[in-house]
């Protein structure tokens, strides 16, 4: 079918497909069809201007955290070589595994006034639980996105271009600043855009800590307040933010022309104490983001070991690591779909699809989730009744009740990952690529085969990586559109955590880390192989 | 093309082995309240009974949805949450049926039921005063509204009004004192606080026994779950607070429930009412102050040794109705009051 609908009829096809996975999202942002909510006042004249402050200053504050450590460690390592480099190379990966309101809770069992840290410590400890302590938080564990994609960046870089900055007279800062930075800085921007997107959409950190942003509102006033309107018109403004956040992004991109030529630039080997000095201080984020928690999670769930041999804890993890590699693998394949039709064809369907797809990551779980429960059960309702009316038996909720819509849910959720991986990593190929292959006689589909596919390599599995962890981590989809007695890890951890029997949560928090941590180590082993030639 | 191949094949076959689970003599429950905190009974009810209980836990607010958008199709038969607002809507989106028990009219008592039979109260939390000893004279305490006087300046710790319970809580005050009185309260409330609301009920507890602030609001069950800590340090600390139960000479304590319905599309309305009656015996009663140190709803069944060592209240028999009628005017209340 797809093939006999010609291109035209195919953007067609493949924007319909986009606003199928843009749907749960456009429902809920819809409402603003209906006219504001009569409650809009009231929230405009007492909690929204401070939602909005201080959605903003979380953003801010994690922007920079995240920039630093990552654009900062994913220099070193791109370009430096010292002891433990190697170990380091995944390491610095670690926090990824730790969803943020899990190293928020334990961060405040570290840091509590009765715990042993504090016990043997005579200076007082500061609370984290603030808007400060938010931002710690988020940075610890959100600079991996910015750090994986400016190491691929800055890993491809052309030495070519070093060598002429150096040969007029550049030294390194200079160099940095001027030619590494702009050259990374389209995959620095698509990092730092999932940093900012989580961080908005962020929900269980934020009520932890009594922090009250756009997402926490929008929770209260669809169930505390009873307004769905108004609670939807909330994740209107957050969508909208989101969308400045992507356009940002693409304008960052689009100033960006010139594809990297040439081979990569050989690592400098620093001398034994500066290169041990930098090792200890790329060390630090992950001790505070990975190590000490997880220590901490090992002491909790010490005496409950036992727990482990349950065959209940082992169905946790089956189900986890089904949901979790479905997701990875649908996403990546309808990100690659969405991405790559554009740059065979970007006529303005396609452009629209691309970009629609992202929108998932900005709503909060919750919201999401509750959108894929009106779009799914509207099908189901629908089909069932189609089927009752022409006599035949009825299958139920076929998707809104199965598995399904837990997938469904994680992959509209965590699309814009591979969608903006994919996207940076195909815009480094330079387009004569695509024309040689196609003078030659490529059809598309032995072009994406023969010539891109090898080429997106490591974009493809940094992105799926990222959703699986993503997946594993993900909690509010698989709470509400769980089919019966299912349950994953995180949804375990997080009913045990969120009823502050953190202790009882440490054991499948723990599963989720190292279920985590496995996937790392394969990824970076798939980034050792040599880096592609781009151009 | 072959991943997503792969990927279809993978779909349908999760569909297969989760989809259709049709059996006969079963009952869908869809629980807001934890799976560690219901499982244990349903396992009982099974046992007892033959009937296979199938659950699925969440957030209620998201449970209500779900129930929503599945409409006439969904195959859920009770929906169990953890406090009477969220039933309240439940009722107002038409998503849960009447039932008539003796057994569930004789077990729990006429305000901690909806009048109609759309849902039941299943277990009694209240919401109490917590304090230091060493700082506060139990003297000086007395009633909620007294929170909001000038001694209390800066030492007291309450969670966020995005929670429930503080929610419940303000709508009980509402409705005795009227909307007015309530805002005036919680501001004075607002200007006692110690800090800023941070954490949950048992960081509340912990702040007191640390001596950030002198007095806290919170669930019953916290403390007990925390005087009966595996971890010996958690025990220590929840034994360095007391409870003090608030308008004794008036209406009584705040309190909330857990509680069920039977839902409007019950494919097996009749084992849900079996469950149902099974959930407020005398057995199940019991199981609930044992493991998770809620009072029963029907005065009279044995509670656990930890419970009766805090002593008897007096309880506000406001109906729980009342609380999911003003939990939005009681929202509205805490954001004028800038209560966060």
């Amino acid at each position: 079918m797809l093939a006999r609908a010609g291109a035209g009829g195919r953007s067609w096809l493949l924007l319909a497909l986009a606003l199928v996975l843009a749907a749960p999202v456009l429902v809920v942002a819809g409402s603003w069809l209906a006219g504001p909510s009569p409650n809009w006042p009231h929230l405009r004249a007492t909690v929204l201007p401070g939602y909005v402050w201080m959605s903003l200053l979380l953003a801010l504050g994690t922007g920079l955290g995240t920039l630093v450590i990552g654009v900062g460690s994913a220099w070193a390592m791109a370009r430096l070589r010292f002891p433990g480099h190697r170990l380091l190379e995944w390491a610095l990966l670690l926090p990824l595994a730790c969803p943020a309101y899990l190293i928020a809770y334990t961060w405040t069992g570290l840091l509590a006034s009765e715990g042993a840290l504090q016990q043997a410590l005579a200076v007082p400890l500061p609370d984290i639980r603030g808007p400060a302590g938010a931002v710690a938080m988020f940075t610890l564990v959100l600079y991996p996105y910015v750090y994986l994609m400016a190491r691929a960046a800055f890993i491809g870089q052309a030495a070519l271009a070093q060598e002429v900055a150096r040969t007029l007279g550049a030294g390194p800062w200079r160099r940095f600043f001027r030619v590494a930075l702009p050259l990374a800085r389209p995959a620095i921007v698509a990092g730092l855009a999932l940093v900012l997107m989580e961080t908005l959409a962020d929900y269980g950190t934020v009520a932890y800590f009594g922090v009250p942003t756009l997402s926490t509102g929008i929770y209260r006033t669809w169930f505390g307040l009873g307004d769905r309107l108004a609670a939807a018109q909330l994740a209107g403004v957050l969508l909208l933010a989101m969308v400045v956040l992507l356009w940002l992004e693409r304008h960052a991109r689009q100033q960006r022309r010139i594809a990297g030529n040439g081979e990569p630039a050989p690592p400098r080997t620093l001398a034994r104490g500066p290169g041990s000095l930098l090792a200890a201080l790329l060390w630090l984020p992950i001790l505070l983001g990975f190590i000490l928690p997880m220590l901490q999670l090992l002491l909790w769930s010490l005496p409950r070991w036992r727990e482990l041999l349950a065959p209940d804890f082992l169905a946790l993890l089956g189900t986890s690591l089904l949901i979790a590699g479905s997701t990875a693998i649908a996403a990546t394949a309808l990100g690659l779909l969405l991405i790559w039709a554009r740059r065979l064809r970007a006529d303005r369907p396609r452009r629209a699809a691309a970009r629609l797809a992202g929108f998932g990551y900005a709503v909060p779980g919750t919201v999401l989730a509750v959108g894929v429960v009106m779009v799914l059960a509207t099908v189901d309702r629908g089909l069932n009744d189609g089927l009752a009316a022409l006599g035949l038996p009825t299958p139920g909720l076929l998707f809104s009740g199965t598995l399904f819509a837990v997938i469904f849910a994680c992959t509209v959720r965590f699309l814009t990952i591979p969608v903006q991986g994919l996207d940076a990593g195909l815009q480094n190929l330079s387009p004569n690529l695509d024309s040689a292959a196609r003078s030659l006689g490529a059809r598309p589909a032995a072009l994406l085969r023969r010539v891109h596919l090898p080429l997106l390599r490591v974009p493809l599995a940094t992105s799926a990586l990222l959703v699986f962890v993503d997946t594993l981590k993900e909690l509010p989809a698989a709470l509400v559109l769980r089919p019966f007695n299912t349950n994953t890890l995180a949804v375990r951890a997080f009913e045990l955590a969120s009823d502050e029997q953190l202790a009882d949560a440490a054991l499948p928090a723990l599963a989720i880390l190292l279920a985590g941590v496995a996937p790392v180590v394969l990824l970076t082993r798939s980034m050792r192989v040599p880096h592609a030639p781009s151009g | 093309m072959r991943r997503l191949g792969l990927l279809v094949a993978l779909l349908t076959a999760t569909l297969i082995t989760t989809g259709c689970g049709t059996q006969t003599d079963e009952v869908n429950v869809y629980s807001a309240r934890k799976e560690a905190l219901i499982k244990p009974l349903l396992d009982r009810f099974s046992e007892q009974t033959g009937i296979t209980v199938n659950l699925i836990t969440g957030s209620a607010d998201a449970l209500v949805e779900r129930l929503k958008a599945e409409g006439e199709h969904s195959p859920a038969d009770l929906l169990i949450t953890v406090d009477a607002g969220r039933l309240y809507r439940a009722q107002q989106e038409g998503l849960l049926a009447t039932t008539t028990s003796d057994e569930l009219d004789r077990q729990v008592p006429p305000a901690l039921r909806e009048p109609e039979g759309r849902w039941f109260g299943l277990s009694v939390r209240g919401r109490v005063i917590v304090y230091a000893p060493d700082r506060v004279d139990p003297a000086n305490l007395s009633t909620y509204e007294a929170l909001a006087d000038p001694q209390w300046a800066g030492r007291i710790c309450i969670r966020s009004s995005d929670n429930i319970y503080n929610q419940s809580l303000v709508a009980s005050l509402i409705a005795h004192d009227g909307e007015q009185a309530t805002r005036q309260w919680a501001e004075g409330l607002v200007a006692n606080m110690a800090r800023d609301p941070v954490g949950g009920d048992r960081d509340q507890i912990k702040a007191v026994a640390a001596g950030d602030c002198d007095l806290a609001v919170v669930n019953t069950y916290y403390l007990g779950m925390m005087q009966a800590d595996q971890d010996a340090e958690t025990r220590d600390i929840a034994h360095r607070v007391r409870v003090f139960w608030p308008n004794q000479d008036g209406r009584g304590i705040h309190i909330n429930i857990s509680g069920a319905g039977i839902t409007a599309n019950a494919p097996n309305p009749d084992n849900a009412q079996k469950l149902l009656e099974f959930l407020v015996s005398d057995e199940s009663q019991r199981w609930y102050a044992e493991t998770n140190h809620e009072y029963p709803v029907r005065p009279g069944v044995a509670t656990s040794e930890l419970l009766q060592s805090w002593g008897d209240f007096k309880q506000d028999d406001l109906p729980l109705v009342k609380l999911g009628e003003l939990n939005a005017d009681a929202v509205k209340v805490m954001d004028q009051a800038g209560w966060k």
